[in-house]
C-alpha cells in the first residue's frame, strides 16, 4: 500500500532535524514502549511484517507528525485490540478488566539475552532456483493494491540491475497479511538516479526486492 | 494490582501527560494479563540503553581498518565477521558491510519504516526515523549530506541503500590520513555513528 509510510522521494518535509549528543531515549515512556513492544514482538501473536502493516495503515497526519514510539504504541494497541487480547474496557480502566487471551509465548526476563542475540532470521531454504543473476537488467512491477508490500512507490515500473542475490527470504506481501511466510528469492537491485528521478548525477539507489516484484526485460 | 515496576516514576498520576498515561495503562494491562514479564521489559531496555550502541559498530570498523584479512571476511560474509566480534541478533540477522572508497560513498536509509542495524549501532536516532530523511535521502542525497556537513567530489558516486527487506547495512567509512600506527582502540574512538550510516565522514580530532 502507498500509505503515509511510503516516504521515499516525497517533497515538502523540510530540513533534517539532528540533535547533538542525542540521548537513546527522550522520556521514560519511550523506554517502556521499546521494552514492551519488543517483548510482545517475541510473543508470536503477530509477525513483524503484520506489525509493519499495522503501522503503515495509521492516518497520514498522525504518522507524519507523531513521535515514532507513539506510532509503535498506537499500532501495538490496535494489534492487541483486534485479537481481543486487550479490550476497550481494559484501556478505559487502565487495568486488566476482561480475562486474558494469552499469546503463543511469553518472553521471560532470563530468556531476553538469548532471544535478542539470536534474533529472528528471515532466510529460508531454497526450493527453486533463482530466476535472476547478478548483472541482469530487470524491471519492477506496479503494485498499488492496499495490502502490505516492500516495493516503494518511487521504485515501481523502473529498470534496474541485479547487484546481489541474497537468498530466499520470508515474503512480506504474504507474511504481512497473515497468509504465511511464502519465502521468495531476494535480490539487491540498483537503479540509477536518472532512472528514478531524471537527475544527471552519477548517483544510484539500491533496494532489496523479492522476485515477484521483478520482471524480465 | 501490581505496580512495582512503576515505583521509580517520580510523578503522581495526576501529573502525567496523556501519552504517559496511555503507556502506563497499556503496560499495566499487559503485565496483569500475563503477556509481558516486567523483568523482560527491564532487560530489553537495559540492553539497548547501556550495552548496544555505535561503539559496537566502531569496533567492527576499526578492526576492518587494522586487519586486511578481517576486512576481506567482512566483504565476503558480514554476518559471520560481525558475529565473530559478538554482535548478533535482532535487526542484524543478515548483515552487509558497505566499503566507502574515493569514488563511491554509501549511505543507508529505510524509506518505508525505520530498519537499522541494531546489534552494531543500537537504536536509530530520531532523525533517521522522521519523514525528512526518509523522504529525501534517496532523491537528493547530496543535499542531505550537505546538511550533515559532508561535501563529496562531483565524480564520487553516492549509492543509497534503502533497507526494504531484512538485510541490514553497515557503512565502513574511509580511514582518515594521519591515523597510521594507531591501535584498534584509538581508531574505534574516532568512528562516529553517522559515518557508519553514511551521513558523516571520519575525521581526526584537531
Amino acid at each position: 500500500m502507498i500509505g503515509a509510510q511510503d516516504l521515499g522521494g516525497r517533497d515538502g518535509f523540510g530540513p533534517i532535524n539532528t540533535e547533538k549528543d542525542e540521548p537513546v531515549f527522550h522520556a521514560d515512556w519511550e523506554r517502556r514502549v521499546l521494552g514492551f513492544t519488543v517483548a510482545m514482538g517475541a510473543s508470536g501473536a503477530w509477525t513483524g511484517d503484520q506489525n509493519r502493516h499495522k503501522r503503515e495503515q495509521l492516518p497520514q497526519d498522525f504518522y507524519w507528525s507523531a513521535n515514532y514510539y507513539n506510532i509503535w504504541l498506537t499500532a501495538l494497541t490496535q494489534n492487541l485490540e483486534e485479537r481481543g487480547m486487550v479490550t476497550a474496557r481494559d484501556l478505559a480502566a487502565g487495568h486488566a478488566v476482561d480475562p486474558p487471551k494469552p499469546p503463543p509465548r511469553v518472553l521471560n526476563g532470563d530468556a531476553v539475552a538469548g532471544v535478542l542475540a539470536r534474533g529472528f532470521p528471515y532466510e529460508r531454504e531454497a526450493k527453486v532456483p533463482a530466476a535472476f543473476a547478478a548483472g541482469q537488467t530487470v524491471r519492477t512491477i506496479r503494485n498499488e493494491t492496499a495490502g502490505h508490500t516492500r516495493l516503494p512507490a518511487y521504485a515501481m515500473e523502473k529498470h534496474g540491475v541485479i547487484e546481489a542475490v541474497r537468498g530466499v527470504h520470508v515474503f512480506p506481501d504474504s507474511n504481512g497479511m497473515g497468509q504465511g511466510e511464502d519465502p521468495r528469492w531476494l535480490y539487491t537491485v540498483r537503479f540509477t538516479a536518472r532512472e528514478l528521478w531524471g537527475t544527471a548525477t552519477p548517483d544510484s539507489v539500491c533496494l532489496d526486492l523479492w522476485e515477484p516484484y521483478l520482471e524480465r526485460t | 494490582m501490581p505496580h512495582d515496576h512503576h515505583d521509580h516514576d517520580h510523578a503522581h498520576s495526576s501529573e502525567l501527560t496523556p501519552i504517559e498515561l496511555r503507556v502506563r495503562a497499556l503496560e499495566s494491562i499487559l503485565v496483569e494479563k500475563g503477556y509481558v514479564d516486567p523483568a523482560a521489559v527491564e532487560a530489553i531496555i537495559q540492553t539497548y540503553e547501556t550495552q548496544i550502541g555505535p561503539h559496537c559498530g566502531a569496533h567492527v570498523v576499526a578492526k576492518a581498518w587494522s586487519d586486511p584479512a578481517y576486512a576481506d571476511w567482512l566483504k565476503q560474509d558480514a554476518s559471520a565477521a560481525i558475529s565473530a566480534l559478538g554482535y548478533t541478533g535482532r535487526q542484524g540477522e543478515h548483515m552487509v558491510a558497505l566499503f566507502n572508497t574515493p569514488t563511491l560513498h554509501n549511505m543507508v536509509v529505510c524509506t518505508l519504516c525505520s530498519c537499522y542495524p541494531w546489534p552494531v549501532l543500537g537504536l536509530p536516532p530520531v532523525w533517521y526515523k522522521a519523514p525528512p530523511y526518509r523522504a529525501r535521502a534517496v532523491k537528493e542525497p547530496r543535499a542531505v549530506l550537505a546538511e550533515f556537513g559532508v561535501t563529496l567530489p562531483e565524480g564520487t558516486e553516492v549509492r543509497v541503500w534503502d533497507s526494504t527487506a531484512e538485510m541490514r547495512y553497515l557503512v565502513i567509512p574511509m580511514r582518515p590520513a594521519g591515523t597510521e600506527g594507531w591501535s584498534e582502540e584509538q581508531l574505534a574512538a574516532i568512528v562516529s555513528r553517522d559515518s557508519m550510516i553514511g551521513t558523516g565522514l571520519v575525521q581526526v580530532p584537531a
